[in-house]
């Protein structure tokens, strides 16, 4: 593992210290985030899935019906029957924070006269088979906006776990080794100079007793 | 604060959605519909944006921009043409890219 470019001294090996701990108990964090926002979002994406399947099987229906109106009524009269609507459908955007990521919430809100009273057109010169189309297409738009929903945040949120995902390897496998890297060799580097010192003294000692006393002269 | 929802594909696929309030932009060549969503989406109006699969894939590049915003969300569609399971593409890229590998659609 390379080790970072430091002075060996012992108040940089106190800080690296500090930095390690923090480095380790912002792993331990990261990973808990990322535990928790995967389980939300298998959770998600297994309800994005259902709805997803149930939505697409029920607007195939649906663009059979059409295809059924079409064939009994001409294509000016169906094009003119669904050219206004009498409801609006809109959505209110309310936001929830899973994990620190912003999903937003989808809140239908449509105008409609009255429940039974969806059809844009008067019944008089229009097959039932419209009636149907516009009935399945209404009655599967709460999916629809659901699916929207859902959909978003398994984006949103797939990005998150990437992101997270990588802070978390970064951490675990590039930061934390190198910080352990340098502090051993810190460490090695004041032994190794400790001891140096020492042995200087030592000698040092020998010479000045040398001075002193003349043992050398005295045992001959 | 309420937003619109806006549908865009060919007409064929797309007509029904009027009828239930949505606001319908027909666009019946794909390769103008990059265009059409830059204009969509200029104002801020519309929270979720639906597209038939086709034109899904020819706007990849406008929606990247998209990919990281709360709102709009785009969702594809199966137009009329039927299905070709972009949807379940995207999703399991989704997964792919949380877990490191397809573990909901691989069986």
């Amino acid at each position: 593992m390379d080790i970072m470019n430091v002075n060996p001294t012992r108040m940089q090996m106190t800080k690296l210290k500090k930095q390690l701990v923090t480095a380790k108990r912002g792993h331990k964090m990261l990973k808990d985030k990322r535990d928790e926002l995967m389980r939300q979002f298998i959770e998600l994406v297994q309800e994005n899935k259902r709805l997803r399947e149930k939505v697409e099987a029920e607007l195939a229906e649906c663009s059979a019906h059409f295809v059924n109106a079409s064939a009994v009524m001409s294509k000016k009269a169906l094009d003119s029957s669904l050219m206004s609507s009498k409801q609006q459908t809109g959505v209110n955007v309310g936001s929830k924070n899973i994990m620190s990521v912003d999903v937003p919430v989808f809140t239908s809100v449509s105008q409609s006269p009255e429940k039974n009273d969806i059809y844009p057109y008067g019944f008089a010169f229009t097959s039932f088979e419209l009636d149907d189309a516009v009935t399945a297409l209404n009655d599967i738009m709460p999916d629809l906006i659901r699916l929207a929903e859902t959909e978003k945040s398994c984006e949103l949120m797939a990005a998150e776990i990437e992101r997270t995902r990588r802070r978390v390897n970064s951490l675990e496998h590039v930061m934390i080794p190198r910080y352990e890297a340098t502090i051993k060799y810190i460490a090695m580097k004041l032994e190794e100079n400790d001891r140096s010192s020492r042995t200087r003294l030592m000698k040092v000692k020998d010479m000045l007793l040398e001075k002193a006393h003349h043992y050398s002269q005295r045992n001959e | 604060m309420a937003k619109s929802i806006a549908v865009i594909g060919d007409s064929e696929s797309i007509k029904g959605f009027g009828a239930v309030g949505m606001d319908m932009f027909v666009c019946d060549e794909p390769v103008s519909s990059p265009q059409l969503l830059k204009q969509i989406t200029e104002n801020d109006y519309y929270a979720i944006i639906y597209m038939t699969e086709e034109i899904f894939e020819a706007s990849a590049k406008e929606r990247e921009k998209f990919a990281e915003k709360a709102v709009p969300a785009i969702i594809p569609l199966p137009g009329v043409r039927g299905n070709t399971g972009i949807g379940q593409r995207r999703l399991s890229s989704f997964v792919e890219q949380a877990v490191g590998s397809d573990i909901l659609f691989k069986n």
